[in-house]
């Protein structure tokens, strides 16, 4: 398999603390990969370690063969990577078509401004927000608002998109729709790689899964092997009626967040 | 560019600047709007970093004072013509704004604002020392200088259709960065930098070309306004009242905004010519100012664009 | 050679009273992110003080002290209510901007009164002498109250509880504002302080050196030096770094024209900066 994204025990400190270490996995081309731990597990911070926002300590990251370890983030944008984040940063006066094409213009296309604005429209038409173009950022509801966060990372037509949380805050129709989002974009060639809180969605999206507690690797491996893992149950999910939700026995559609720590 | 209606009212507005005062050979309207066109032209270049990138240059002055030193020096030193030594002043100053950019472009907002006002009192202090520059006394150009612009009469139209020149530059210019991708870039940065970095923004550059871009033609207004005294001294060439004063036209047209600025510009030169006549304001000029910028930023922060853009939103799409 | 060390001795004595003056600064700044412009002005407000107090009614100069630092403290909440209430949210360059109007009001006002008249007050004080050098008692006299003062404040924030609600609040106003704090008195109370200890270290300079209106930009840039040298938001730190801009210009002004003083210390604040974003002994962001 030749890997889209590779890293190579990834380490970072900041002072006392060792938020990622020794961290290693790959992703493959078009695969969703899910991201799942404990809060303070490191998920974060490992996207602002690939997004550049921080440099490792030590480890490599190299995406498409390139290494990109400590590349600066607009440098990282353009060699195809985006993201969006846990909590939403809107580009708050500017309105959704703005926000967009500022996504379409300076990521990996680099596209000039008139056909930066079509990919701007292509990405809020799939996200749902194209009747809502004109309308300035800070005045969307948090859903809308989501939703931006995941139009303006599309617009760059990224190879690889980091998705945090993006269903946090959701009601359960506008979580249907986003998984459903999620899925087309995937189909349309794009590789994904998720945390999120939601068990049952990030089970159900991903084709695979890597459990993160304490900056390390727990585990890595499909989502049925993963949840029935020991270690991972005792660390992460503990309670028996979580795990058993996870083989889908229980009858709602559980959309509980996991134990905090 | 030319088929958007903006771009006809700015030539519109420059239009006027060019031909109202030839009509009866009106002297005093020619001085009163060519002090109009400098402040014009001080606040829309400084828009560009504190409306686009939201970035506040207090110190925008040392462009202003710079550009006088060079052309000054070159005119009267080396006796060049004012054409040259105009641009090459321009040149100069953005070139050492790249260098004094690499070093405060890295600060970020407030720690930027302040060191502009140290990069000013740095500027002053070696003006005031530099021998070649006439150190604190200054530089006096003899007449003989008008003379390839047609004798002191002439001259003084010269330079008044070269300010209006340089004017009608810094308005395109700020539109045409507005309405480019670069603009957009600089309105991200506006917003929230790290946010626009993370999308591809690269923002180390585009701050540098703003910062730089937004040095050449304050530095030609400059050239051309101690030129037209004939005398530049330090105090007088990093005088930060200008530069506040640039602060305020922008704020109270609305930063961010090329009409607002040529608004706030043109309302900003009757208050205080009013102010200066009357007898009871003339000293309070500066508290004038201050107490203006400080009910704009507490009540009217979108400055007067802002106020007219809620009343008339449909004059957002033709007006900039 | 012992001029150069009686000379650094006197710029750590002065020293002190910098960092008196950064102190309030940083106190702001530590407590709401503000950086307040008219401390430079403030810091005048108290030299002036100290001139018409002693002028007026004939006050011995060190009794101004007191009635500075109340006064300073009501100029400060009302400063506050005025230029920073409102801005609370919104993005910090808009705090900039309205304490940047705000100082050109009071200086403009200042200037309209009392012009760029130079001021000094007389403060001959018997002086320490040691073998050639003379340390001017003023300058002794200054150090000493401005270490008591920082020395109270220090306790002020360490052991009272006004004191460990104002830290609360730098820390984390919002959950200070969960906890029953009442957050915006606080706030009110923080510029109070920060402006009450640029106006009293304004007194003691004033006792040292003499003075225009217009001398605020000087002392408010070496403010911010200290700032950056001690950690944004540390008032222990900006002691340390008035008296570490204290040895440095103590060192630097036998051998440097007065007017290049100013700038170097500017260029001082731009390197220190690049070097070290959090100032050299950064603390933790929020933190006093």
């Amino acid at each position: 398999m030749t890997a889209l994204l590779e890293l190579d025990r990834v380490t970072r400190r900041f002072g006392g603390l060792l938020a990622v270490n020794n961290l290693s996995f790959a992703m493959r081309e078009g695969e969703i990969l899910g991201l799942i731990g404990p809060n303070g597990a490191g998920k974060s911070t490992l996207f602002n370690l690939i997004n550049g926002v921080f440099a490792p300590n030590a480890g490599r990251i190299v995406f498409a063969g390139v290494d990109i370890t400590g590349e600066r983030p607009f440098m990282v944008a353009r060699h195809g990577i985006a993201r969006t984040h846990q909590i939403v940063q809107p580009l708050t006066n500017m309105t959704v078509l703005d926000n967009c094409t500022v996504g379409a213009c300076f990521g990996r296309e680099n596209l000039p401004l008139h056909r930066a604005t079509e990919a701007a429209r292509a990405a809020a038409a799939l996200v749902g927000l194209d009747d809502r173009l004109h309308l300035a950022a800070l005045h969307l509801t948090i859903a809308g608002k989501k939703r931006l966060e995941l139009a303006r990372a599309l617009a760059a037509q990224p190879k690889l998109l980091l998705l945090d949380e993006v269903l946090a805050g959701l009601n359960p129709t506008e979580i249907e729709h986003m998984i459903a989002v999620i899925r087309r974009i995937r189909d349309s060639g794009v590789t994904i790689l998720i945390i999120e809180h939601l068990m049952q969605a990030i089970m159900s999206l991903s084709d695979r899964i890597v459990v993160l507690n304490y900056g390390e690797k727990l585990a890595e491996g499909a989502p049925a092997e993963v949840a029935r893992d020991p270690q991972v149950i005792e660390a992460y999910l503990g309670d028996p009626k979580l795990a058993a939700e996870l083989e889908g026995n229980d009858g709602n559609g559980g959309h509980g967040s996991a134990a905090h720590d | 560019m030319l088929r958007r209606p903006f771009f006809w009212i700015i030539a519109l507005v420059v239009a006027a600047f060019v031909v109202l005062p030839l009509i009866g050979n009106n002297v005093e309207l020619r001085e009163s709007l060519a002090l109009a066109a400098v402040y014009i032209t001080l606040a829309s270049n400084l828009n560009l970093m504190l409306g686009y990138a939201g970035y506040i240059n207090f110190g925008s002055i040392v462009f202003f004072g710079l550009g006088g030193y060079i052309c000054i020096w070159l005119v009267d030193a080396h006796h060049w013509p004012l054409a040259a030594s105009l641009l090459a002043a321009g040149i100069g100053v953005s070139v050492l704004s790249l260098i004094f950019g690499f070093g405060i472009l890295r600060l970020r907002g407030p720690f930027f604002a302040l060191s502009t006002i140290g990069i000013v009192e740095g500027v002053q202090a070696f003006a005031e020392n530099f021998k070649p520059w006439g150190g604190s006394s200054g530089i006096y150009i003899s007449p003989e200088v008008f003379a390839p612009l047609g004798g002191p009469g002439p001259a003084l139209w010269v330079i008044y259709f070269l300010f209006v020149a340089v004017m009608a530059a810094s308005l395109y210019l700020s539109y045409g960065i507005k309405i480019s991708k670069f603009g957009l870039g600089l309105l991200a940065i506006g917003q929230n930098e790290d946010a626009a970095a993370i999308l591809g923004v690269p923002t180390p550059r585009y701050k540098a070309l703003c910062y730089s871009a937004s040095a050449f033609l304050p530095a030609l207004a400059g050239g051309l306004y101690f030129f037209k005294g004939a005398f530049i001294q330090p105090t007088d060439a990093f005088d930060l009242t200008l530069s506040t004063e640039a602060i305020v036209i922008c704020m109270l047209g609305g930063q961010g905004t090329v009409t607002g600025v040529a608004l706030g510009a043109y309302l900003y030169e009757e208050l205080r010519g009013y102010l200066l006549t009357s007898s009871t304001f003339s000293n309070f000029q500066l508290v004038i100012a201050g107490a203006l910028l400080l009910v704009i930023v507490l009540f009217f922060p979108s400055g007067l664009m802002g106020f007219i853009y809620s009343r008339f939103p449909r004059l957002q799409k033709v007006l900039e | 050679m012992f001029g150069i060390i009686a000379s650094i001795i006197d710029g750590v004595l002065v020293g002190l009273v910098y960092g008196l003056a950064a102190m309030g600064l940083t106190l702001i700044w530590g407590v709401m992110d503000v950086i307040n412009l008219t401390h430079g002005t403030m810091i005048v407000a108290g030299m002036m003080g100290l001139y018409l107090l002693t002028g007026a009614f004939g006050m011995s100069p060190y009794f101004t002290l007191p009635p500075v630092l109340i006064g300073g403290f009501f100029v400060g909440v009302a400063l506050y209510w005025i230029a920073v209430h409102r801005m609370m949210g919104r993005p910090p360059l808009m705090s900039l901007l309205s304490t940047f109007s705000v100082n050109l009001v009071l200086v403009g006002l200042g200037t309209a009164v009392w012009g760029t008249a130079l001021f000094n007050v007389d403060v001959s004080l018997p002086g320490l002498t040691i073998d050639r050098y003379t340390f001017p008692g003023a300058h002794i006299v200054a150090a000493v109250l401005a270490a008591v003062i920082a020395a109270l404040l220090y306790a002020f924030l360490h052991y009272t509880r006004l004191g460990k609600a104002l830290r609360a609040v730098a820390n984390n106003r919002e959950a200070a504002e969960l906890v029953g704090i009442p957050t915006t008195r606080l706030l009110a109370i923080a510029v109070g302080c920060g402006v009450a200890l640029a106006g009293v270290s304004g007194m003691l300079i004033g006792t040292l050196f003499p003075f225009t209106i217009l001398s605020g930009d000087g002392y408010q840039l070496k403010s911010f030096v200290v700032t950056v040298l001690g950690g944004f938001g540390n008032p222990v730190g900006a002691l340390m770094g008035g008296v570490a801009l204290g040895l440095l210009e103590g060192a630097v002004t036998p051998f440097v024209p007065v007017s290049w003083t100013l700038v170097i210390e500017f260029v001082l604040f731009v390197l220190v900066l690049i070097a070290f974003p959090g100032g050299v002994f950064a603390s933790r962001r929020g933190a006093l």
